[in-house]
């Protein structure tokens, strides 16, 4: 199965992403991945030298703006598409992992 | 009321003559929506009561000559938001988001006083050519409900050619408005990249995402795009160019000849199926026969597209879905101990495996040691393919070719293989990749299902593809046929 990416690596890399998966998940997803990296590594036959890489295709480049608000004073909307809200602010669980917490 | 028989200029005449209100044009439209819709589920989402209300305002106001668009409804793919409408983008994540904003180009269609009557359906966050991806339901095909719409703006494209509206804006990152329109067989454009705002289209590939229409003809889908499209200050990738008026550029059917056609050899190559291949070679007869020249030409580097593509879209994707992170809108995961677990059960819960599966390639892709082999190799073949196709347009008019290598497939036949599906997008991809306009037509059929042919042109040249494919419109009479969906016709 897996050759060119781990099960490993794929939990490395589900960390730095922010997602977690079962084992049943991980079964399923690390030769899949690891197929789909396969048809990536056939980019390794087109010749690239001295080719520059392209992030965007817009024809507009560095435009600039004043730095001006608009669309505001919605904050009563937008907190109620907020999972938690309380008294003007977003609700959040403690920070500090207190489970942890017992040097 | 469906829109089988009526264009946009003949709606308007009967807007305009007082033959039918606004009111009363809404009113059958979501009438309809709700008969059909039981058997495509192409809407997530009405917007009932404010559609009307809105169509009120316009019939007391009253519809003159110089407001085309006036009074007609139109639905949006649920990733452009709506202010006080849910939008979604088919996930769980964003499952009763209300926006506080509305996109651009739903200010621009409300500027032309078009009726926003619900959102449609679509592959979650535009993950997908199937549309089998959204959270909610998958969406079928107009002419076969046993077939998929395409995807991912398959929900705007069943909307259209099951006669539920006649226009519905779609997104295409890598073929989702192309692919679904040429399933369903309607006219729809991907614009040169820049051509239309991103603002308020919630974001999948930046540098690839383009809004563009879905219609059953040409003209009606040329009129749509000078509405819509134009410069933005709030999406400063958005292009200063003038926005012609492009329906008024569309002449007779002897307004190709003379051009220059490219058929690139790789677009009728293996994999592509015999009835697709015969449709298009037919189309190339077709446009000779009308005056145009038709010559082989060649993408070498075709086949990477997808490749480059897949490396770069979900590098995109992984770091514009950073956002969603379960603290200030969307999905937050309930049994949470801390921060760390708010992200990742939030995010492990609220979104689906195409979706995991992209930021995970595209996290692995952008991801220290892995970085120059893949985003930056598939960005220098981007560059690669870009100069493939100035290659071909700077002595031809335009390319022509296939949209996708089959008709729709069956709902359930590839979404266990994500390669398989990734491989449908190999005629179109390249298109976004390269930020090319490009416009699908239907060209033929194949077991009675439309089969699509695409027209791909010079950076904001939408004209030149509406030209052609007005022209070749008014030559064959395949967007004459319409599917029987549910004793419509």
């Amino acid at each position: 199965m897996a050759n060119r990416i781990t099960r490993e690596q794929v939990q490395h890399v589900a960390g730095l992403a922010k997602l977690e998966f079962t084992d049943a998940q991980l079964d399923a997803f690390t030769p899949q991945l690891d197929d789909i990296i396969g048809l990536f590594e056939t980019l390794s036959e087109v010749d690239t030298t001295g080719v520059e890489a392209t992030s965007s295709v817009s024809d507009q480049l560095n435009v600039m703006r004043e730095d001006v608000a608009d669309n505001w004073g919605q904050s009563e909307a937008l907190l109620k598409n907020a999972p938690d809200a309380a008294r003007g602010f977003i609700k959040v669980p403690a920070i500090i992992d207190e489970s942890e917490d017992n040097e | 009321m469906n829109y089988f028989n009526q264009d946009l200029a003949s709606l308007h005449a009967d807007l305009v003559a007082k033959k039918v209100s606004a009111k009363e044009l809404t009113q059958a439209t979501l009438d309809n929506i709700k008969d059909t819709d039981t058997k495509i589920d192409a809407f997530l989402n009405l917007n009932e009561d404010a559609a009307l209300a809105q169509a009120a305002k316009i019939d007391e106001a009253g519809i003159s000559d110089d407001q085309p668009l006036a009074g007609i409804p139109v639905a949006l793919k649920d990733n452009i938001v709506t202010k006080g409408l849910t939008t979604t983008a088919a996930s769980k994540m964003l499952g009763d988001f209300n926006p506080v904003y509305d996109a651009t180009v739903t200010e621009k269609l409300a500027a032309a006083q078009m009726i926003t009557v619900g959102k449609t359906n679509l592959d979650e966050f535009a993950m997908g050519g199937s549309t089998e991806n959204s959270a909610f339901k998958p969406t079928k095909n107009a002419w076969d409900q046993t077939k998929v719409p395409g995807g991912s703006s398959g929900g705007s494209a069943a909307a259209v050619a099951s006669g539920q509206v006649p226009v519905a804006l779609g997104s295409d990152t890598g073929g989702s408005i192309r692919q679904p329109a040429s399933f369903n067989g309607i006219v729809g454009i991907k614009p040169t990249y820049g051509r239309v705002s991103r603002w308020g289209l919630i974001a999948f590939g930046s540098s690839l995402d383009q809004i563009g229409p879905l219609t059953h003809g040409v003209k009606d889908n040329a009129t749509v795009l000078s509405a819509i499209a134009g410069h933005d200050d709030h999406d400063l990738t958005s292009s200063t160019q003038a926005v012609p008026d492009f329906a008024a550029d569309l002449n007779d059917a002897t307004s190709v000849n003379g051009l220059r056609i490219g058929l690139p050899k790789e677009y009728l190559a293996d994999g592509v199926s015999d009835d697709v291949k015969t449709a298009i070679l037919a189309a190339a007869d077709t446009y000779r026969k009308l005056g145009a020249t038709v010559d082989e030409v060649s993408l070498p580097h075709n086949k990477y597209g997808v490749a480059a593509y897949y490396i770069i879209a979900s590098s995109e994707a992984s770091s514009n879905l950073q956002r969603f992170d379960g603290i200030r809108y969307g999905y937050r995961a309930q049994d949470v101990q801390n921060l760390e677990d708010v992200y990742v059960k939030s995010r492990s819960e609220g979104f689906g495996d195409e979706v995991k599966r992209r930021i995970m390639l595209g996290t692995f892709s952008l991801s220290a040691g892995f970085y120059d082999a893949y985003f930056l190799k598939a960005a220098k073949v981007r560059t690669v393919i870009m100069n493939d196709f100035k290659a071909i347009l700077k002595d031809h008019d335009f390319i022509m070719g296939p949209v996708a290598p089959t008709p729709a497939f069956g709902l359930g036949d590839e979404i266990k293989d994500p390669i398989t599906m990734y491989m449908n997008d190999v005629l179109t991809i390249p298109v976004n990749l390269a930020g090319l306009p490009g416009l699908s037509l239907p060209a033929g059929f194949s077991n009675g299902l439309p089969v699509g042919m695409q027209l791909i042109g010079r950076p904001f040249d939408e004209s030149t593809l509406y030209r052609a494919g007005y022209a070749f419109e008014q030559s064959t009479d395949f967007h004459t046929q319409l599917p029987t969906l549910g004793g419509q016709n």
